[in-house]
């Protein structure tokens, strides 16, 4: 029993923090805003470089053969840099998805090109209404009831749903289900959309962690410049105790997470609940870290120039995805309330 | 990471669970705050101490089990599941023996942790005075060197286990120039000693939990110091982070209030208001987020760290999470909730009422709540001092 990462977990995580706040800081993610797809094959193909984008496909493909408790803390980095890029859907969830598929055709055509960075991958799962990026997408992974179909671009209708967060670009895809395009069905179909679903969820709790931690600190930074009253506003008690109430969520919220990247990672039978309380959590330490960070800037914290807003934004919409906080929480309480659930002391491992 | 545990730590589980099986009184002791209920559970401690559970994580030649800290949580997590005794020695063993064990001297380690295994030392805590509670660094009473002995005098207060303890530790006033924080020396006080008056005071559940300890001239002798001299404040915080931080508090206890809350839930579903289903729920996963954090912390520590400030993130969540399990329990039971278990209607009313009662003082002693947020805010966040 060992719940802590490695060196080695944590000197990638860093190499990535430190690549992502020189290349992708605000000004880059805003620049995205303003573009017709919100998206960069470049800043793609780097992304790729760092090792991003092939974290979870095998080395064997040119990815770089990691798990979910090496990644987990990847995502975490994607969160704090407010990056928007697929990063859930074509490294998260379609890597593995591709992998355990088993197509020898379907994973030759693509698993390379997607940890080289060259071919994005959308997935869309029944838990969710909308597909994420899939305008910029090569190939389509959509679950349709219990069959998985693998479409081309230029096989489906994709509807744009304008979003709140202008980074995000998510589409209604809809398309004609046929035994050209069905990849799996079934007892098949379902097991892998499970996996599915709880990778994308995991993937999002993580960036959840990094978006509460970005907005904490920028919460703090500010707090201690600001004056008022003659002095730095962090120094009020009125302001510290949000401020320690936010971190207070926050590191509560991480246990969770990284537990639940290693019942992904191992495939545990407790993983999806694990994963739900994870979401759940997450998603509510950063509600609390945005409202908090908000009120702690004050108005400057209300306007289009402040970056803030990049984080609140992203809080919200992450939370919404991969399983709405309903959706977990029924999960969960499926779980909790069964006959013979393993409750009470010495049962979270076992 | 592997959240696996080893098969020598599940072979140790099972010794313990058997062990507790055997052991546990079948009956439920009286409580510790009683004079009759103190040597009960005295003697459970003897016990446990004779079974070579009373300290896991020490070393066999302090009365300990000389295991590690991830044994110490299993047993922790068969000890609440087996509804076991309070530990009546918690301030000596949770929070004075470790610190013992990190700046004693081995003299001290020899004279003070085996007999506080054993409990036929049981200690209480003088953390506060009348006039120093939240604000630590105000504390009045005085120790003045004389030849081979310190000259103690004061008055500490709220010390819990005070009314029936053999020791008290605390800290006193050893530089009369020094403001604050400086010139503090940590010293340990035996509550026989002349010159010690100790005055019961009953606690909101009409039991002498906590008690008020005047010092007049007592004299003690200079090796019961720890740490060094005018430098009590770090021992002091040393002690506070393993109460606040890991000991105190082990997970177990409110994973089991979780148990029993969705057990309560469930029966009582019918009819009951449905907005409390979530609750419940959610109050079962913040109880599993607190196990699995003090695995981090453990793991961590086992790696080589200290515990540090982080320890009053974790006061807080513990405090709240258990107010927020026993308020729920409340609205679960409805009109029930204020019958005592006797009353002819109460239907396993249990004693959820008493531990609301008891939960609201979480968030006071071990340090106030607000007190936890200033340290969160200054120590990690790095926030400025007023």
């Amino acid at each position: 029993m060992q719940f802590d990462f490695s060196e080695d977990q944590r000197l990638l995580q860093s190499t990535v923090r430190d690549f992502l706040a020189g290349e992708c800081g605000p000004d880059v993610v805003r620049s995205l805003w303003e573009s017709e797809t919100g998206r960069s094959r470049a800043l793609w193909s780097q992304l790729a470089e760092v090792g991003l984008v092939g974290a979870l496909v095998a080395e064997s493909h040119e990815g770089m053969g990691l798990a979910e408790v090496d990644f987990v803390l990847l995502c975490e980095e994607v969160g704090r840099a407010g990056l928007a890029e697929p990063v859930i859907e074509t490294a998260a969830v379609a890597a593995p998805l591709l992998t355990e598929l088993g197509d020898a055709e379907l994973s030759a055509r693509w698993l390379k090109p997607l940890a080289r960075g060259e071919a994005i991958v959308a997935v869309g799962h029944p838990v969710d209404a909308f597909v994420g990026d899939a305008h910029v997408a090569d190939l389509l992974l959509i679950g349709l009831g219990d069959e998985l179909h693998a479409l081309g671009p230029s096989e489906v209708a994709l509807e744009p749903q304008p979003t709140n967060d202008p980074a995000r670009r998510i589409q209604r895809v809809t398309f004609s289900p046929g035994d050209t395009s069905r990849v799996a069905g079934g007892g098949r179909a379902r097991t892998l959309l499970a996996a599915a679903l709880d990778r994308g969820a995991l993937a999002a709790a993580a960036q959840l962690i990094g978006v509460a931690d970005r907005l904490i600190e920028l919460a703090v930074a500010y707090a201690k410049q600001r004056e008022q009253f003659g002095v730095p506003i962090g120094s009020f008690q009125a302001v510290k105790h949000q401020l320690a109430d936010a971190k207070v969520k926050l590191e509560y919220a991480r246990p969770l997470v990284y537990r639940a990247a290693w019942s992904v990672a191992h495939g545990l039978a407790q993983r999806g609940v694990h994963v739900s309380m994870a979401k759940l959590a997450a998603g509510e330490a950063a509600a609390r870290a945005s409202r908090t960070a908000l009120q702690v800037h004050g108005a400057i914290g209300y306007t289009w120039e402040q970056d803030l807003h990049i984080w609140m934004r992203r809080a919200g919409s992450l939370a919404a995805v991969w399983g709405s906080p309903r959706f977990h929480r029924e999960r969960m309480a499926e779980f909790a309330l069964a006959d013979g659930a393993p409750l009470g002391a010495g049962r979270s491992f076992r | 990471m592997d959240l696996n545990y080893t098969p020598e730590q599940e072979a140790f589980r099972k010794e313990a669970r058997a062990w507790l099986e055997a052991n546990v009184p079948k009956e439920k002791l009286p409580s510790f705050d009683t004079k009759e209920g103190f040597e009960a559970h005295r003697e459970w401690e003897k016990k446990l101490h004779a079974g070579g559970f009373a300290m896991v994580p020490w070393p066999v030649e302090y009365g300990g089990r000389g295991a590690n800290l991830l044994e110490w949580l299993i047993f922790e997590e068969e000890y609440y599941r087996a509804g076991a005794p309070g530990r009546v020695n918690q301030n000596g063993i949770f929070l004075l023996g470790p610190t013992i064990m990190e700046v004693g001297t081995p003299e001290q380690k020899a004279r003070f942790l085996p007999k506080m295994a054993s409990s036929e030392e049981v200690w209480a805590q003088g953390w506060s005075e009348p006039n120093a509670g939240s604000d630590m660094a105000a504390i009045q009473a005085t120790a003045v060197r004389d030849g081979d002995h310190y000259i103690c005098n004061g008055q500490k207060t709220w010390a819990s286990r005070g009314s029936y303890a053999d020791w008290l530790f605390g800290m006193f006033r050893t530089d009369p120039e020094s403001e604050r924080h400086r010139g503090l020396t940590f010293i340990l006080v035996p509550l026989d000693a002349k010159g010690v008056t100790v005055r019961p005071i009953d606690q909101l559940d009409g039991e002498a939990g906590f008690a008020e300890v005047f010092l007049d001239d007592v004299r003690v002798p200079v090796e019961n110091q720890l740490g060094e001299t005018n430098k009590g404040w770090s021992v002091a915080m040393a002690t506070a982070g393993f109460e606040r931080g890991l000991m105190l508090r082990s997970p177990a206890r409110f994973q089991e209030t979780a148990r029993r809350l969705i057990a309560l839930y469930r029966e009582n579903q019918q009819g009951a208001d449905p907005a409390l289903r979530d609750v419940v729920v959610r109050c079962w996963a913040d109880a599993e987020a607190y196990a699995l954090e003090t695995y981090r912390t453990v793991s961590r520590l086992l790696g080589g760290a200290k515990i540090g400030p982080e320890a009053s993130l974790n006061k807080i969540f513990w405090s709240e999470l258990d107010l927020r399990m026993h308020e729920t329990a409340l609205q679960i039971l409805e009109e029930r909730a204020e019958l005592l278990p006797e009353a002819p209607a109460a239907r396993g009313v249990g004693s959820w009422l008493d531990g609301y009662l008891f939960a609201l003082s979480g968030p006071i002693y071990a340090g106030t709540n607000e007190i936890q947020r200033n340290i969160i805010a200054e120590r990690i966040l790095g926030l400025p001092r007023a």
